[in-house]
């Protein structure tokens, strides 16, 4: 029963902070450029409304146009309970556990990418290809730094895998998750989320013809993803096991906040990269995960 | 003292050719310099002087054995070299005048050097060196070719430096103090590290085989000798080519103290015959004569390596045969120049009965490429005689007849473009347009008394030589 | 003394990869320009005790690989009017992860060599190793003058990291010598560079292709 009540409450939790972490973003980017951005509420807003909308479906579509985001965002949220929160740890935590939430995010994407597809515009087309080119790079990145937590930790479970820091490679390791959150979640210099014009978008032309509740749990999907990838990057960077329940707490939320903030910076002061030089960025996420892996490996440089 | 003279002449020549005003009396910097360093370095030859072991730059027995044959090649160089300037009066020759000058010094000084590391210096000193010269005709091909010396020569020298370390590391590792001279680190013998031995071997072979233009790194060696002046292809073949090999012979001889002079002979040995062969190949290939002397140096070069790989009595041939290659390449060199300039063209498409036009270089260049081919009475004959009778006696036996193939088709090679040059009617368009180039005396005369010196150091090889060869061999192989 | 020396070298390789990926020529000169000053430290990092004459050369070699050498490409690179984008023989990526393999298996290959003791805990012999490499590939991949000068002198600042293991036998003057050679060396290098921009309109070596056989 206690069990059931833990799930429950990490479900409210993550499903309720998610859209916080875009409304900082967008804060951050306003306060940069001076201007007075939107409130840091605004994605709430948004949700409610279009909660309330109703959905345009083209008539080519199959069922699979609303299915999509709807198994996505289940499937993210099943990510976000294995997630260990700081010293609380998971909601569900077994051997083995970081490969099923490997699997969840690539559920989500491919559900997104099968959404886009089924309005059988070209456009959205089109920006299902990108994504699911870079997802080639990003989770080669993603599965090495993985590799570089459990040799570090010698376990396959989310929650020893986090507990430690991410010992000698902590920087490379912290660096390249950075390029790989960023990369996931559609971010300056990868993609940018404010454009809707542009040819070169990559996440946001995907979406575009979705409207209504499926357009608002996209749009939280993404938010989780988001508040996802923050804390697990920093969780594998904290030491989090070697503090006490509240000092692990405060660091945690601390982290996430200057992870959020640090990606405003990002936004604000970096130009989107062209598309030809996405790939050698990636590439260079993954080889800094690739160079934590190894210091994991030998215990440090020998 | 006047070992140090050898090397400080040259440089006080530079010097002085650098503040010399007139560009018309300039150029007589270059023989009066070289003849002062031919007597002082023949002087040095029949009298030796007495070596201290540790000394950094020394005329020791090496050097003995092979500078001479670079001051001779350089006096040669040096009295053509007037003329030719003359005829380039349109090019100013403070530059070239003094460079050539600072390439002299250098290779006094890398002959000379007993020190590893600065033996890397001179021999990179030389190779920048030479730079302007190459480009002194200020072509666009003239500096595609010089750029194509930097990068593969910069790169020879930047593993000959590694090499340095490593051999360096060799000595420390094995418990050594670090005294880099060569006289050292032989006494070190099997002391210093193997698995460091090696790897300086392999690295050095590399970087002084890049400066040799040894296959498969001798892709700078046709480009360079394309485009610059003969002199300057005469002094590259004859001299750079000549401290990259004693270069080449000082570390086998520490490496031979180590214990893997077995390693080290079977590398020069593979490393010679792969050069000969690309060597032979390629002459087969090209129309282009001074590209031909490049490629027939590679060859030359590749059985200099074969013979320092048989051993004392092989290294005693190879010394000889660098005396042979220097004189006769010189030869060669300076008649193509005139033949080159006389034509205006270089390939045999363009060239033709050369005999009617140039007479004498035309003649000078065929006696020439008979002697490189190894026909007798010429140097190289005999020298290449006594490597292949080396290679028997160590019982190389295939080595030996894969090298007289090679001899085979390089001849080929060479008589096919060089009686396609001097043969025939001249072509229409290159007598009425080109005038009549004059053979005066400054132009033949240079490459007829390297020709001649040749013919003489295979008819009467002076004993003074013979001891000198033999010594040298003597200090790199004290044990045999 | 060895983490401070483990810190610099890492972070000299991690600006070997910097130059691999960059595909802007200025970012390459200053990775260049940057490495050279980390290298430039080491000799006072290693000898730990302060010497007058190592600190000199220390000094001198941060000037010349840190200042001297980059202020040349770069007037060059102004004076020639090159554009600053580079086009690579190898591309970026394939290049990155040429560089990437190149260190990894500098390491493993560092720790198959004997190593005195007081060596065996440095990144000297895989850095040294590793910026070789990276020097090699710049020289080969890359198509424009500029770009492969600054490969070669990457490789010489790998040479440079193996010749700290000398540091304590090799006398001084021999490697001031060293530095000597390598200035002029690019100083004629620069020339040439000059006079290739006049003769062919352009830095790209690709039009260097009158000479073969």
């Amino acid at each position: 029963m206690s069990t059931l009540l833990d799930i429950l409450l990490r479900l409210t939790l993550w499903i309720l902070l998610a859209p916080l972490l875009p409304g900082i973003i967008n804060q951050v980017k306003a306060w940069v450029a001076g201007r007075r951005g939107p409130p840091v509420l605004q994605l709430y807003y948004d949700l409610s409304r279009l909660w309330r909308k109703s959905v345009v479906m083209s008539t080519l579509a199959s069922p699979g146009f609303v299915a999509g985001p709807a198994v996505a965002w289940v499937a993210l949220v099943g990510a976000a309970i294995l997630l260990p929160i700081g010293p609380f740890g998971g909601g569900l935590s077994f051997k083995g556990d970081v490969i099923l939430l490997v699997y969840l995010l690539a559920v989500a994407r491919f559900c997104t990418t099968w959404a886009a597809m089924e309005t059988g515009s070209a456009f959205e087309g089109m920006g299902a290809a990108r994504e699911v080119s870079y997802a080639v790079l990003t989770e080669a990145a993603l599965i090495t730094a993985i590799l570089a937590l459990s040799v570090e930790s010698g376990s396959v479970a989310l929650d020893r895998m986090l507990a430690l820091s991410a010992g000698t490679g902590a920087v490379l390791l912290a660096a390249g998750l950075f390029a790989v959150l960023l990369a996931e979640n559609c971010r300056v210099p990868f993609d940018d989320p404010n454009t809707h014009l542009e040819l070169t978008m990559i996440h946001e032309v995907m979406v575009l013809d979705h409207s209504g509740p499926p357009l608002a749990v996209i749009l939280h999907g993404a938010a989780l993803k988001l508040l996802l990838f923050a804390v697990l990057l920093s969780e594998a960077v904290l030491p989090m096991g070697r503090m006490s329940p509240l000092a692990a707490t405060a660091a945690l939320v601390g982290a996430v906040g200057a992870v959020t903030i640090g990606v405003g910076l990002v936004e604000s002061l970096l130009a989107r990269f062209a598309f030809r030089r996405v790939p050698l960025l990636l590439t260079i996420a993954f080889l800094l995960c690739l160079f934590a892996l190894l210091l994991a490996w030998k215990g440090g440089p020998a | 003292m006047n070992a140090h003279l050898l090397i400080l002449l040259p440089f006080a020549g530079a010097i002085a050719a650098a503040v010399w005003p007139g560009d018309r009396t300039r150029p007589w910097l270059l023989p009066a310099v070289g003849l002062v360093h031919l007597v002082l370095s023949c002087w040095l030859l029949v009298d030796p002087p007495p070596v201290e072991p540790g000394a950094w730059f020394a005329y020791d027995d090496l050097a003995r054995a092979v500078l001479p044959a670079v001051s001779l090649l350089f006096l040669a160089c040096a009295t053509y070299g007037i003329s030719y300037l003359r005829i380039r009066a349109e090019r100013p020759n403070r530059v070239f005048v003094a460079a050539l000058l600072g390439v002299l010094g250098l290779l006094s000084a890398g002959h000379q050097s007993r020190h590893l590391g600065v033996l890397w210096i001179t021999t990179e000193g030389v190779t920048l060196a030479a730079v302007p010269l190459l480009h002194f005709n200020n072509t666009p091909r003239a500096f595609e070719a010089t750029w194509k010396y930097l990068l593969i020569g910069g790169s020879g020298i930047a593993f000959s430096l590694l090499g340095s370390f490593c051999l360096g590391y060799a000595s420390i590792h094995g418990g050594g103090s670090g005294d880099l001279t060569f006289h050292a680190l032989a006494a070190q013998g099997a002391g210093l590290s193997r698995p460091w031995v090696l790897i300086a071997w392999v690295l050095l072979l590399v970087g002084y085989g890049t400066k040799m233009g040894l296959a498969p790194m001798h892709t700078w060696k046709p480009d360079a000798y394309g485009e610059a002046p003969g002199i300057i292809g005469a002094m590259l073949a004859g001299g750079v080519t000549t401290v990259a090999f004693t270069a080449v012979l000082r570390v086998r001889a520490v490496v031979d103290a180590a214990g893997a002079g077995d390693v080290a002979s079977r590398t020069l040995l593979g490393l010679g015959l792969f050069s000969m062969l690309v060597a032979a190949l390629l002459l087969l290939a090209t129309r282009d004569f001074k590209r031909m002397l490049a490629y027939s140096s590679v060859e030359h070069m590749g059985i200099l390596v074969i013979g320092a790989s048989f051993g004392a009595a092989g290294t005693g041939a190879a010394l000889f045969h660098v005396w042979s290659n220097s004189l006769t390449k010189g030869a060669l060199f300076l008649s193509a120049g005139n033949i080159r300039r006389a034509a205006g063209a270089r390939t045999m498409d363009e060239v033709r009965g050369m005999t009617s036009i140039t007479p004498q270089s035309a003649a000078i260049f065929v006696t020439g490429m008979f002697a490189v081919t190894a026909c007798p009475p010429f140097g190289p004959f005999f020298s290449e005689l006594r490597v292949l009778r080396a290679g028997l006696e160590a019982g190389h036996g295939a080595a030996v007849g894969l090298l007289l193939g090679g001899l085979l088709l390089v001849f080929f090679g060479l008589t096919r473009l060089v009686f396609a040059i001097v043969d025939g009617r001249p072509r229409v368009v290159s007598t009425a347009s080109v005038k009549r180039y004059p053979e005066t005396a400054s132009v033949i005369l240079p490459p007829l008394v390297l020709l001649a010196l040749s013919l003489w150091l295979g008819l009467a090889t002076p004993p003074v030589l013979q001891q000198a060869w033999s010594a040298a061999v003597q200090s790199l192989f004290p044990g045999s | 003394m060895n983490s401070t020396l483990n810190l610099l070298i890492g972070l000299a390789m991690g600006l070997n990869l910097l130059a691999l990926g960059s595909s802007r020529l200025p970012s390459v000169i200053r990775a260049m320009a940057v490495q050279g000053v980390v290298l430039g430290m080491l000799p006072v990092v290693i000898t730990r005790e302060f010497h007058w004459p190592v600190a000199l050369v220390a000094l001198v070699t941060m000037g010349v690989k840190g200042f001297g050498i980059p202020a040349l490409l770069r007037r060059a690179m102004r004076a020639a009017n090159i554009e600053r984008e580079i086009e690579p023989f190898i591309g970026f990526v394939p290049s990155l992860l040429l560089g990437a393999i190149g260190t990894i298996a500098a390491v493993a290959v560092a720790q198959r060599l004997p190593l005195l003791p007081e060596h065996a805990g440095t990144l000297l012999v895989p850095g040294a190793l590793a910026t070789i490499f990276t020097g090699f590939v710049l020289l080969v991949g890359r198509v424009k003058a500029i770009s492969q000068v600054c490969g070669y002198l990457i490789m010489e600042n790998g040479i440079y990291l193996f010749g700290m293991l000398l540091l304590h036998s090799t006398p001084l003057l021999v490697e001031s010598g060293i530095l000597l050679d390598l200035t002029v060396g690019v100083f004629v290098i620069g020339i040439i560079v000059d006079r290739i921009q006049r003769a062919f309109d352009s830095l790209d070596t690709r039009k260097l292709t009158v000479l073969r056989e």
